[in-house]
């Protein structure tokens, strides 16, 4: 088992290095195809809203916790508060919303 | 002091705040990396050799389910395919005389962060701007998933549970902004959110796994959209 997860961190690093590596040196001229490049261009907000829901509120103690999360995140990226602020704050109001919960039971 | 001396100095200096937010965010990261089994070595390695937030929790996440090296490499593909964007758009700041050699270690640390700050130097981009981004982010990283693991067994119970939205967090905070500028990118966000929803709860489609849900939803939302609503070149520097 653990020879695999370095085979795995090793699939991670070749996969993620040539997605970088072979635009930077091969790709020299735009790309036309307009469809092509429409699909990249949507693709990063499509997989990280994938990635962010359900899965944020199934990450915490409660639901509820993850819930407010979700919603204090979303409104705080509305407003323009960065990605270090944003990450620091959600982690906060899930600490904050479970203390309550736990002093109200 | 050199020309190039100078560009390492000012990523240095610009990549600073980015190494801190790479602390953090690599520490929720690293208790992700814990949850799935990974040593704080295994971590710190997988952290220092993709520099990559959602590809590193993605890939984590799968050894976690003990998925197949085909999935592992598919996943990375799309939930990356990002960064093959950016690698393109990065090309074009370089001088066309940028060597190879310069153009390899500048692609090591393709990141959000790194990207963004370099597409906005002026001019043509320097590759030592990056080398000294690079510094000081990639160490930021590295050490964050390394003690996200080891602090992740000290820590209580409800300081974990809070830092694990840590990186949702930040995700939100990446497409959020766009889609309030762009009204086709909020559809996506939220047609995205909810069919993510339908197929980790529906029965049948619950039983893919959560990487092959990515990679399924991905490709199919993202090519509907870019037929549906293709982009003009002049739309690309609006978001």
């Amino acid at each position: 088992m653990q020879f695999k997860v370095y085979i795995y961190i090793f699939i991670m690093a070749a996969v993620i290095y040539l997605i970088r590596l072979l635009p930077l040196t091969l790709i020299r001229k735009r790309i036309t195809n307009k469809t092509l490049r429409s699909f990249l261009f949507y693709v990063p907000y499509v997989t990280l809203a994938v990635m962010t829901f359900p899965a944020i509120i199934e990450a915490t103690n409660s639901i509820w916790s993850g819930i407010a999360a979700l919603i204090s995140g979303v409104l705080l990226a509305y407003f323009g508060i960065g990605l270090f602020g944003v990450a620091v704050c959600s982690c906060a109001v899930v600490f904050v919303v479970e203390a309550i919960m736990r002093f109200m039971q | 002091m050199g020309e190039n001396a100078k560009w390492y100095k000012k990523g240095l200096v610009d990549g600073i705040p980015i190494a801190l937010g790479y602390f953090a965010v690599a520490f929720t990261l690293g208790i992700v990396a814990k949850n799935s089994g990974l040593s704080a070595f295994q971590a710190m390695l997988a952290a220092a050799l993709t520099n990559a937030s959602a590809g590193g929790y993605a890939g984590f996440t799968l050894i976690g389910e003990n998925a197949s090296f085909l999935e592992m490499a598919l996943t990375q593909l799309v939930v990356n395919a990002r960064y093959l964007l950016m690698a393109c758009a990065l090309s074009q700041k370089l001088s066309p005389k940028t060597s190879t050699l310069h153009r390899s270690l500048i692609a090591f640390d393709v990141t959000d962060e790194v990207f963004g700050i370099s597409v906005s130097v002026k001019g043509t981009l320097n590759p030592f701007y990056n080398y000294g981004a690079m510094t000081v982010s990639i160490p930021g990283w590295a050490l964050g998933a390394f003690f996200g693991v080891i602090m992740g067994n000290v820590l209580p119970n409800s300081v974990v549970s809070a830092l694990s939205v840590g990186l949702y967090g930040m995700f939100l905070a990446i497409i959020i902004p766009p889609a309030r500028k762009n009204k086709i990118i909020a559809v996506l966000v939220m047609v995205s959110m909810a069919l993510s929803f339908v197929f980790s709860k529906l029965p049948l489609l619950s039983s893919i796994s959560s990487g092959m849900r990515v990679i399924v939803l991905t490709v199919l939302i993202s090519l509907a959209a870019a037929v549906l609503f293709p982009r003009e070149e002049e739309d690309e520097d609006a978001v």
